[in-house]
């Protein structure tokens, strides 16, 4: 590699020898730079992504005889019905929380972006972001409950005389009862994201547009959301991998232990593992979410090609 | 087009659409803010309040006293004190490790280093429920659950802190660097005289990302955490949740409350500082 590229013009300078010298001992100082970070990955990560692989073949209670199991781990999570469910449920709070979700944030970052006071908005909307997600189960139990403690169903019955759904428990709606918590939970940061998004398109791109007669939808369509398509894309990657991987707010608002419409994916994981104490089964169900969750991935990697606009 | 304008030259039409605008986002914002002002005016309540009919909006009396009771019945002052020291010390490691990396990734050239940014982005798509239950094995091996350690020491690992911070070091001028150089600097002073002061800024951000990460965290306490004296402060909202939730909902807000707060303020201070680099990291660092 003895070409000079243009990344780095101060480097023309240099004699080549002196160059190649200065890379070869770069080499060690990026080794010393990188160590913790690259020794903490290999330790905390990598090794016990290692490790689920393994003890997914086993059967093991952390204490007794460990023995190879082969795929019974897998065919046992499979043919399991509160597995099914698990995974119907994770499935089905991804596709309600991500699509409504980032059509909401879209829609309000539009809004903002053709107002003054952005930041006032911004800190509102970002406030439940920073609020632990404990604190926002809690928050929402006296929202949603059934009976004398949650307050929409008490106002809607006091003011309408209609009842309610039991949101929380009645296993139809525990699902979507999560998603509305999750939406709002994390809107504020999709808000902030698409807005400095759409702060990214030149005006000029707009007003050529608009010179040329399109109308705002139109300009939308043609102008705004190719432009923005990269960061759309980016954000439903992260949503969904989040979705999957959602716990807290679960744990907290709705017990899935006495409620099989809360259980999901990442819940079984936790159940079979930490209050079964079956390793061997909560890894393989663990693998099971990892294979989903790069599949998904991969498949809207795929997808992109076709919708996602890239400068050249 | 028939166009009216207005008092400031400015089309009525356009204005009627920018005050549409306003009331939309405001009553948005007031369902953003709702379940907190409604987690205020409940954590005054007593525990009667809650099923009078028909509902009582407002506190009457006011019980501040749920503010004291709740904050007596947990442990929460030694709560409030595992959680920030755990978060400043998961700030300090992990900020001081990320930064290098960063550097590394950003500045210096090494075979591999394209493939090895790679492989730390890609870590992020493995759910943390995936290396769970090994860790947690190791960490029993090391002598380390039901201690601080083990939400310590693997906190570090942050290989979305050093994607941010590597965006940060690349916007330092690599002139300085250069100057720094021919006065016979080596890396690791350039790294600390040069860049790391340029880059303070995002720093302090990044600062703030990590510490309401880390004191909001519940997940890895729930697992790794089991007596009382070393729970962090949303391990002990939800046990009182579990516990009273039902019976007491006054106190069971007002616990929710006290963990709330530290954090607004935080987040109000470093509000302009924070949404930005959220805002960047979404954009992948444009």
């Amino acid at each position: 590699m003895g070409v000079v590229t243009p990344a780095r013009p101060t480097a023309k300078a240099r004699p080549a020898r002196a160059a190649t010298r200065v890379r070869h001992r770069d080499g060690w100082w990026a080794a010393l730079f990188l160590a913790p970070q690259v020794i903490g990955l290999l330790a905390f990560l990598v090794f016990p992504l290692g490790f689920a692989v393994v003890l997914a073949f086993m059967k093991w209670d952390g204490l007794g005889e460990k023995s190879w199991v082969g795929f019974d781990n897998f065919a046992a999570q499979l043919s399991d019905p509160d597995f099914g469910t698990a995974v119907w449920n994770t499935v089905k709070l991804a596709f309600l929380t991500v699509p409504v979700g980032l059509a909401l944030a879209l829609l309000i970052a539009l809004a903002l972006n053709q107002v003054k006071g952005k930041t006032f908005y911004r800190v509102v909307y970002f406030l439940p972001v920073v609020t632990s997600s404990v604190a926002v189960a809690v928050m929402w139990q006296i929202i949603l409950a059934s009976g004398d403690y949650g307050v929409l169903n008490r106002t809607v019955y006091d003011w309408f005389g209609i009842t309610l759904p039991n949101w929380l428990e009645d296993p139809g709606w525990v699902i979507v009862s999560i998603a509305v918590v999750t939406i709002w939970s994390s809107l504020g940061l999709n808000v902030v994201i698409f807005l400095a998004g759409l702060q990214t398109i030149p005006p000029a791109l707009m007003e050529a547009a608009r010179i040329d007669g399109a109308g705002p939808i139109r300009v939308f369509r043609s102008v705004t959301l190719p432009m923005i398509s990269p960061t759309v894309f980016f954000s439903t990657v992260v949503a969904v991998i989040s979705s999957f991987q959602a716990f807290d707010q679960i744990y907290v608002l709705v017990n899935p232990d006495h409620n099989d419409g809360a259980r999901t994916i990442v819940y079984q994981i936790y159940d079979l593992g930490f209050q079964n104490f079956e390793f061997g089964m909560s890894s393989a169900a663990a693998l099971i979410l990892l294979v989903l969750t790069l599949l998904v991935t991969l498949v809207q990697f795929g997808v992109q090609k076709r919708f996602v606009h890239y400068d050249s | 087009m028939a166009v009216i304008p207005g008092p400031s030259g400015v089309p009525v039409s356009r204005r009627l659409g920018k005050i549409a605008l306003h009331v939309a986002l405001i009553a948005g914002g007031l369902a953003m803010l709702f379940p907190f002002v409604w987690m205020l005016l409940t954590s005054f309540k007593g525990a009667h309040q809650m099923i009078n009919a028909p509902l009582d909006w407002l506190p009457n009396p006011w019980r501040a006293q749920n503010y004291p009771d709740a904050f007596g019945a947990l442990p929460f002052a030694q709560a409030y004190w595992n959680s920030f020291y755990i978060a400043v010390l998961n700030v300090l490691l992990t900020l001081s490790t990320s930064a290098m990396a960063a550097y590394a990734f950003a500045r210096i050239r090494f075979r591999g280093s394209g493939l090895l940014f790679g492989l730390f982005l890609a870590t992020q798509m493995v759910p943390a429920q995936v290396t769970v239950v090994p860790l947690y094995l190791m960490l029993a091996e090391l002598g380390w659950i039901d201690s601080h350690l083990a939400l310590i020491v693997p906190g570090f690992v942050n290989p979305f802190a050093v994607f941010l911070l590597r965006q940060f070091i690349r916007a330092v001028p690599i002139e300085l660097e250069e100057a720094a150089r021919l006065d016979g600097a080596n890396r690791w002073t350039i790294f600390w005289r040069v860049v790391l002061p340029n880059v303070r800024p995002g720093m302090g951000a990044l600062g703030i990302i990590v510490f309401l990460a880390s004191w909001n965290s519940f997940f890895f306490p729930l697992i790794f955490l089991n007596s009382p004296e070393l729970a962090t402060v949303p391990l002990l909202v939800s046990q009182f949740a579990d516990q009273r939730g039902a019976t007491d909902y006054g106190l069971t807000l007002a616990a929710s409350a006290i963990s709330v707060i530290p954090m607004m303020i935080a987040f109000l201070i470093g509000q302009r500082r924070i949404l930005n680099s959220m805002a960047m990291s979404g954009l992948g660092g444009r």
